[in-house]
C-alpha cells in the first residue's frame, strides 16, 4: 500500500491533509484501515467540538474490536463525512479519499507528525 | 486510532491466546500458503493463524452462499483405543460415548469433578475400539491431560495425535459438489455427525461431515505433509463454484449466527452444563460412574428448582456492537451479560448471545439494552439461532 505523500501522518494511524486554509482534513490511514478489517461502525465528533491533539474523539468499530479515535491535531471540528457516517465500509474501500473522517480548524498541532516515508517505516515496524 | 490499537485490536474471538512455553508461535503445515495468499495471521492460542485473507464478510457470505475452505489444524486431536477406550471415555466425558456407532460422531463436554466445563468436544468413533477425541486449541493440552489422568485403570491408551493431524474445513453449500470431485467416497451417504476413511485428490483422509458454520460441509483430517496437496486440490476444484480461503474472524460470525458456543465465551470452568442451557449433554443414564456425576446430579436439581440464567439471542435496533462482557440492561438493572457480540453478515444487523435472568428470557421482552461503553442500546432479545439454513 501506498501512503500519499502529500499528507502527513501521526504515530496514531491518522492521516492530515495540509492546511493552507487553516483547515485539515483527517481519517484514518490505509494500514489502519487494513489491520482493523471491515468497518461497521464510526463515532464522530460534532461540528463545533473541540478537539486536542492526541485525545480521544470518537470510536471506530470493526467486526472484531472496537478502536477509539484520536485527533492528530487541536483545534475546532468544521465538518465531519456523513458519508461515512452512513456507509462506514468507505473507511476501508477508500481510506484516504472517501472516507475521510472529519476536518478540523486547526489552532495547534504536535510537532512529532511523521511524513509519508516516515509513516511508511513506522507502520512496517 | 490509539497508539496500541492495531495490537490490540488483532483477534476478539475471545481464547485467550497462550502462548507455548518456549514462547514461540506454532505454524501449521499450511503456513507458507497462507502468508502467499496474503492473509492477515493472528495468534491464536499460541498458533499462527489466519485471521482473514481479504473482507471477512465477503469470506462469511461465501459460506453461506458457496463455499469456504479453512485451516484448523490447530484443533486438538487424541486418539483413545483399546479394549477400554469406550469405558475410559464414558467415565472421562459426560456424554454416552460407549453407545456411539462406529463411523458415526458426536458432541461432548468434559468436566470437572465439581461439573464445571473444562472444555466441549467432539467424538469420532472411527473404530470398535479406536475413538478421536476432538478438542478446542485452547484446551487441547488441559483435555490430554485429564484423559491421561482418568485413564488409569483402564485397559486404553490415549496418544496425543495432535502432531499427526492437519485439519482442512470446507463448509457450505457446493461443498458437497466440490468434495464429490475429488473422492469415489460415499458421500451421500455420509450423514450430519458421522465421518470415513476415504482418499480425498489422492490423500488419504478421514471425512466427516461436521463443522462450525452452520452450513453443510466436511472437515478433513490428514497428514500435516498432504495438507498443501490437499488444500490446492479443493482451491481448484471449488474455482468454478466459488470455494474461497477463510479465516478464523469469520469462523467466528459464522458460528454465533449459528448460535454455537464458543469455549472462553458461552462455556467455562465456572458453568456446569446446566448453566449453559446443555444439560442435554449429560448422560446420567449410562452405566457406571463418570468424573462430575455427583455435582452434575446437583445441578440439575438446582437447574429444575431455581433456573439459571439463560442463554438467549440479542438483534440490535441500532449498530453499535456488544462485545463480551457487556452488562445487559433494562431500566437501570443488570439482567445479564453478553458473552459474544459481532455484526452479523446475514442478519445487517449487530447480534449477541447473552446469559440472562429467566425473566426477562423470552423473546421479545420489552425493554432489553445492552451498556455499550455507557450508552444503553436497545435489543431485541430473540430465540437462538440467529440462522438456520434451509434443507
Amino acid at each position: 500500500m501506498s501512503n500519499p505523500n502529500e499528507l502527513r501522518y501521526s504515530k496514531e494511524h491518522e492521516w492530515l491533509s495540509g492546511a493552507q486554509d487553516g483547515v485539515s482534513t483527517i481519517g484514518i490511514t490505509e494500514h489502519a484501515a487494513n489491520a482493523l478489517g471491515d468497518v461497521v461502525f464510526v463515532q464522530l465528533p460534532e461540528v463545533g467540538d473541540a478537539v486536542s491533539a492526541g485525545e480521544t474523539c470518537g470510536e471506530l468499530e470493526s467486526t472484531k474490536s472496537v478502536s477509539d479515535l484520536y485527533s492528530p491535531v487541536s483545534g475546532e471540528v468544521t465538518e465531519v463525512n456523513e458519508d461515512v457516517v452512513n456507509d462506514p465500509s468507505l473507511v476501508n474501500s477508500a481510506p484516504f479519499e472517501g472516507g475521510w473522517l472529519f476536518k478540523v480548524r486547526v489552532t495547534d498541532e504536535p510537532g512529532d507528525l511523521l511524513s509519508a516515508d516516515e509513516y511508511t517505516a513506522f507502520s512496517a515496524g | 486510532m490509539g497508539r496500541n490499537d492495531l495490537a490490540r485490536h488483532a483477534l476478539c474471538l475471545g481464547r485467550r491466546p497462550t502462548v507455548s512455553s518456549t514462547g514461540e508461535l506454532r505454524h501449521t503445515a499450511l503456513d507458507a500458503l497462507h502468508r502467499a495468499l496474503g492473509a492477515t495471521m493472528t495468534d491464536f492460542a499460541g498458533w499462527d493463524m489466519p485471521l482473514r485473507y481479504g473482507s471477512e464478510r465477503d469470506e462469511h457470505n461465501a459460506v453461506r452462499t458457496k463455499a469456504g475452505l479453512f485451516d484448523l489444524s490447530h484443533m486438538g486431536e487424541i486418539t483413545v483405543t483399546g479394549p477400554g477406550a469406550a469405558a475410559l471415555l464414558d467415565h472421562a466425558l459426560v456424554g454416552n460415548i460407549g453407545g456411539v456407532k462406529p463411523g458415526r460422531a458426536r458432541y461432548t463436554m468434559i468436566c470437572q469433578a465439581d461439573g464445571g466445563i473444562l472444555d466441549d468436544l467432539i467424538v469420532y468413533r472411527l473404530a470398535e475400539q479406536e475413538y478421536m477425541v476432538v478438542a478446542n486449541a485452547s484446551n487441547a493440552q488441559v483435555v490430554l491431560d485429564a484423559l491421561v489422568e482418568r485413564s488409569v485403570g483402564f485397559d486404553a491408551e490415549v496418544r496425543d495425535d495432535r502432531d499427526a493431524y492437519a485439519l482442512l474445513a470446507v463448509q457450505g453449500p457446493e461443498s458437497p459438489g466440490i468434495l464429490k470431485s475429488l473422492t469415489d467416497a460415499d458421500l451421500d451417504g455420509l450423514k450430519y455427525y458421522a465421518g470415513l476413511p476415504g482418499t480425498v485428490a489422492g490423500v488419504p483422509a478421514l471425512i466427516a461431515r461436521t463443522g462450525y458454520t452452520g452450513e453443510d460441509g466436511f472437515e478433513l483430517f490428514v497428514k500435516p505433509e498432504h495438507a498443501v496437496e490437499l488444500w490446492q486440490a479443493l482451491t481448484k476444484a471449488g474455482e468454478a463454484a466459488g470455494l474461497v480461503p477463510c479465516g478464523l474472524s469469520c469462523r467466528d460470525t459464522l458460528r454465533l449466527e449459528a448460535g454455537m458456543p464458543l469455549y472462553g465465551h458461552e462455556l467455562s470452568t465456572s458453568l456446569t452444563p446446566f448453566d449453559a442451557g446443555l444439560g442435554r449433554v449429560v448422560k446420567f443414564e449410562k452405566e457406571g460412574d463418570f468424573v462430575g456425576r455427583e455435582a452434575l446430579t446437583e445441578a440439575a436439581a438446582r437447574a429444575e428448582q431455581n433456573p439459571p440464567r439463560v442463554l438467549v439471542g440479542l438483534v440490535a435496533e441500532g449498530r453499535r456492537v456488544p462485545r463480551a462482557g457487556y452488562p445487559v440492561v433494562t431500566g437501570g438493572e443488570v439482567i445479564g451479560e453478553i458473552t459474544s457480540g459481532a455484526p452479523s453478515p446475514t442478519l445487517g444487523k449487530p447480534i449477541a448471545m447473552a446469559y440472562v435472568d429467566p425473566a426477562h428470557a423470552a423473546p421479545g421482552t420489552p425493554g432489553v439494552a445492552v451498556d455499550i461503553r455507557g450508552s444503553h442500546e436497545p435489543y431485541e432479545v430473540v430465540a437462538l439461532p440467529f440462522y438456520k439454513r434451509q434443507k
